[in-house]
């Protein structure tokens, strides 16, 4: 560990302020809290409200899991890791089930959460009618207000234009019954496992400087119509390596004659089916 | 009988502020009865007050001094003081004036100009639309003139038209100003008879006409308004 | 005020000694009048008279100096100017509506005329996509949109097409009064009598209420019932439509009246 920096990078007294957001985000689920965002050593854009999140909870017995995209060994997921090992010290693992802490962008893994464990989230624009109204001012009335016509609006202008709605990531969901939220980048597919999900989900957005939560067994609703209700992704086929069909799959292009495969984008879950198939 | 209309000691006068503050005063101290069942004829030169009398009535000139009861669902409104939901109400139903000439309305077609006044009482549209067009061929309007605007209509036509629309419900109360002014001796007849037929079902006409042989085959009295004041009215 | 529930014998709207200043400069002042059920009232004066001013702080987009705005809403005679935001944001989704003179203000331009149509549909809990585009598509019709247009954007749309469907997105929920600043300007004459139409017969056959600011007196004499004049920020004459415009008593309403160019 470097003796250069207080553990996980952040001072305490950051730390301390950014518990306190994350106690408020808590306490009005799905309701985006700003906070004081800091100055990070990586630029905005590659994960800076997810890493000040973990610096704040990481303690000296956790057990951290980062993935990006699902996998555990992409360029961000291991500098995130490298990170944390560097300032930190902790426990670093692949396994879902033995980390206390699991950072991620774009992915929740497939293997079900449980009790204590904490997810935290990279979130890029937290606001889930940024495109709608890009006035803030506006944005907070309709929050305030709870008028959030303008939201479905947006699934009307999609099943109007695509004959469903096309959104097939950051899908915005109702929390508690109250608040609209932004799933971040995670694909529709992940927005079931939030629903009463026994663990506690933090979403931190560094460049916007806003922190919002939902907390263990908490409702959670991908809005729709009703008469276009909500639909997770399908695949036709399984994942190449495992035959999983009830995971999220990637398509990957393998050669230049594009031919193509799908494979489970949750590296660890492919694993573990392979590794129990093969015994 | 009781007076439908009691006109008493009306005075009107007009301000030009940018013409000189000239003053014209065309009423003063100006009161009259008018009956159901009775068509008055206004005679008297131009601007002893004939036009202007009918519109105050109408409450579309104001009346500053004195009074215009008009006996209406049972009870005297004053005409000059009246809210205006009950004037709008009066002239839905009680009072009906038709001016000389046609105010046109772009796009809304002859026929449904015609039928405004049934339609503003509730009646069903194809029943309106049967009395409308029942109205049209009898002051002669081409069929294939009802159904387009009447603003390419000629002087005579547009006139017909705004006859039409004055005539067609009947109020216990009809106020008519020059209405055979620009029309052709047959159509002319047709609204004689027109108006005739409609003092004789109770109303009260009061109306101005340049032709003298119109107002001798309508008028059951004549109402001289000629001089520049007019105290009491000498009754016929 | 408040707990008295939509008396008939009470206007549907009174504007009770409403002023708006902006520092020393007096937007509009000692306002006073009222509007009934089923009535269409004008506003006419020139360009700095104060009637957009005037309609603003009744619509709620600006905020008066002094003075009330009661309305006789679904919720009880309330004053807009001191009712809750909540309770007034409500009331301006539903019971009232607001055509803005630029209908750029008043529409989303990057939405559909469908779900510009449907937004408040929508905001008010309607969640049935078939059900709303249904009512879409009758509004369209009302106000002479082609149905094929129903997902077109408005910047696709003319100028007298994006009021008609300024109108029809304010319609839809069927509220009591509906407040116009100068929708006829910068529209061709033919296209000025269609939209003039269109409103004719929407407030014939609904029974709105209309407050109407405008210029124009021509158009004010079409559509209003009874009329106010406003100079300098005053209302300095009132009466019914054809009384100030055949009998204008006040000297800037004789110069207003006089300036019409008859064709």
């Amino acid at each position: 560990m470097s003796h250069q920096y207080n553990f996980a990078y952040l001072d305490e007294q950051t730390k301390k302020m950014i518990r306190r957001t994350m106690l408020k985000a808590v306490a009005i689920p799905g309701f985006q809290v700003p906070f004081g965002g800091r100055e990070m050593p990586l630029p905005y854009g590659w994960g800076t409200g997810g890493i000040q999140l973990t610096a704040s909870l990481l303690g000296r017995d956790d057990t951290l899991k980062v993935i990006d995209q699902g996998s555990d060994d992409t360029v961000n997921a291991v500098s995130i890791k490298d990170f944390f090992r560097k300032t930190a010290d902790v426990a670093i693992t692949e396994s879902t089930r033995a980390a206390t802490i699991i950072q991620t962008r774009h992915r929740i893994p497939e293997i079900p959460l449980s009790e204590g464990q904490i997810m935290v989230y990279q979130v890029p624009i937290p606001e889930p009618l940024q495109f709608i109204e890009p006035r803030r001012p506006e944005a907070e009335k309709m929050h305030a207000f709870v008028e959030y016509g303008a939201m479905y609006v947006k699934l009307y202008e999609d099943i109007a234009r695509h004959g469903r709605i096309a959104m097939s990531f950051d899908y915005p969901v109702h929390v508690n019954g109250r608040y609209i939220m932004s799933p971040s980048p995670n694909p529709k597919f992940d927005n079931p496992k939030l629903h009463m999900s026994p663990a506690l989900h933090l979403f931190g957005a560094g460049r916007e400087k806003r922190i919002y939560a939902v907390p263990p067994f908490t409702e959670v609703v991908s809005l729709d119509f009703d008469d276009y209700p909500f639909e997770l992704e399908r695949w036709k086929g399984a994942c190449a390596l495992c035959g999983s069909k009830k995971s999220f799959l990637d398509e990957i292009l393998t050669d230049d004659q594009g031919t193509r495969m799908f494979i489970c984008s949750d590296t660890e879950f492919c694993r573990r089916a392979r590794e129990k198939e093969a015994s | 009988m009781d007076a439908i209309l009691n006109i008493v000691n009306i005075s009107k006068d007009f301000v030009f502020h940018h013409q000189q503050g000239t003053r014209l005063q065309v009423l003063e101290n100006f009161s009259v009865k008018f009956y159901p069942s009775q068509a008055t004829v206004l005679t008297g030169p131009s601007g002893s007050g004939k036009s202007t009398l009918l519109r105050m009535i109408y409450a579309g000139y104001r009346t500053g001094k004195g009074s215009i009861f008009v006996r209406h669902n049972d009870r005297l409104v004053d005409m000059g003081k009246a809210d205006p939901g009950v004037i709008y109400e009066i002239r839905r139903h009680t009072i009906g004036y038709v001016s000389q000439f046609l105010r046109v309305v772009p796009r809304v077609s002859a026929l449904d100009t015609v039928i405004e006044p049934l339609i503003a009482r509730n009646m069903g549209e194809s029943k309106a639309r049967a009395k409308g067009k029942q109205m049209l061929e009898r002051l002669r309007i081409p069929e294939n003139l009802w159904h387009i605007s009447a603003t390419t209509f000629s002087g005579g036509e547009q006139q017909r038209i705004n006859l039409a629309r004055g005539l067609i419900a009947h109020y216990p109360v009809m106020l008519l100003d020059e209405p055979t002014a620009s029309l052709d001796p047959e159509n002319r007849k047709t609204v004689i008879t027109l108006i005739r037929e409609a003092v004789a079902a109770g109303a009260c006409m009061i109306g101005v006409f340049h032709n003298r042989s119109d107002q001798e085959q309508i008028a059951d009295r004549t109402l001289d308004m000629s001089g520049l004041k007019r105290r009491q009215e000498a009754s016929a | 005020m408040t707990g008295m529930l939509n008396r008939v014998d009470l206007p549907l709207l009174k504007v009770q000694n409403l002023s708006k200043f902006y520092g020393g400069t007096i937007g509009c002042h000692d306002i006073n009048f009222e509007v009934a059920e089923g009535e269409v009232v004008g506003i006419v004066g020139e360009s700095g008279s104060g009637k957009s001013t005037l309609l603003k702080c009744i619509a709620g987009t600006e905020t008066p100096t002094n003075g009330a705005v009661y309305f006789n809403s679904l919720f009880g005679f309330i004053d807009l100017c001191q009712a809750d935001e909540i309770l007034l944001r409500k009331i301006n989704r539903t019971q009232t509506g607001f055509v803005t003179q630029n209908p750029m203000d008043g529409l989303r331009m990057n939405i559909s005329a469908g779900g510009n149509i449907g937004e408040r549909l929508m905001a008010n809990g309607m969640r049935n996509y078939g059900q709303i585009r249904d009512i879409a598509r009758e509004w369209l019709d009302k106000v002479e949109i082609d149905l094929s247009r129903i997902d077109d954007l408005p910047t696709t749309f003319s100028g007298g097409m994006q009021q008609r469907l300024q109108i029809a997105a304010n319609l839809v929920t069927d509220p009591k009064i509906i407040l116009m600043d100068e929708p006829t300007s910068g529209l061709d004459v033919s296209v000025q009598a269609r939209l003039i139409d269109v409103l004719r017969k929407l407030v014939s056959r609904l029974k709105l209420s209309m407050i109407l600011v405008t210029h124009d007196l021509a158009v004010a004499r079409l559509l209003s019932h009874r009329l106010y004049v406003m100079k300098k920020g005053k209302i300095v004459e009132s009466g019914l439509s054809d009384q100030i415009l055949d009998d204008p008593r006040e000297p800037y309403t004789q110069l207003l009246v006089s300036s019409i160019l008859k064709p």
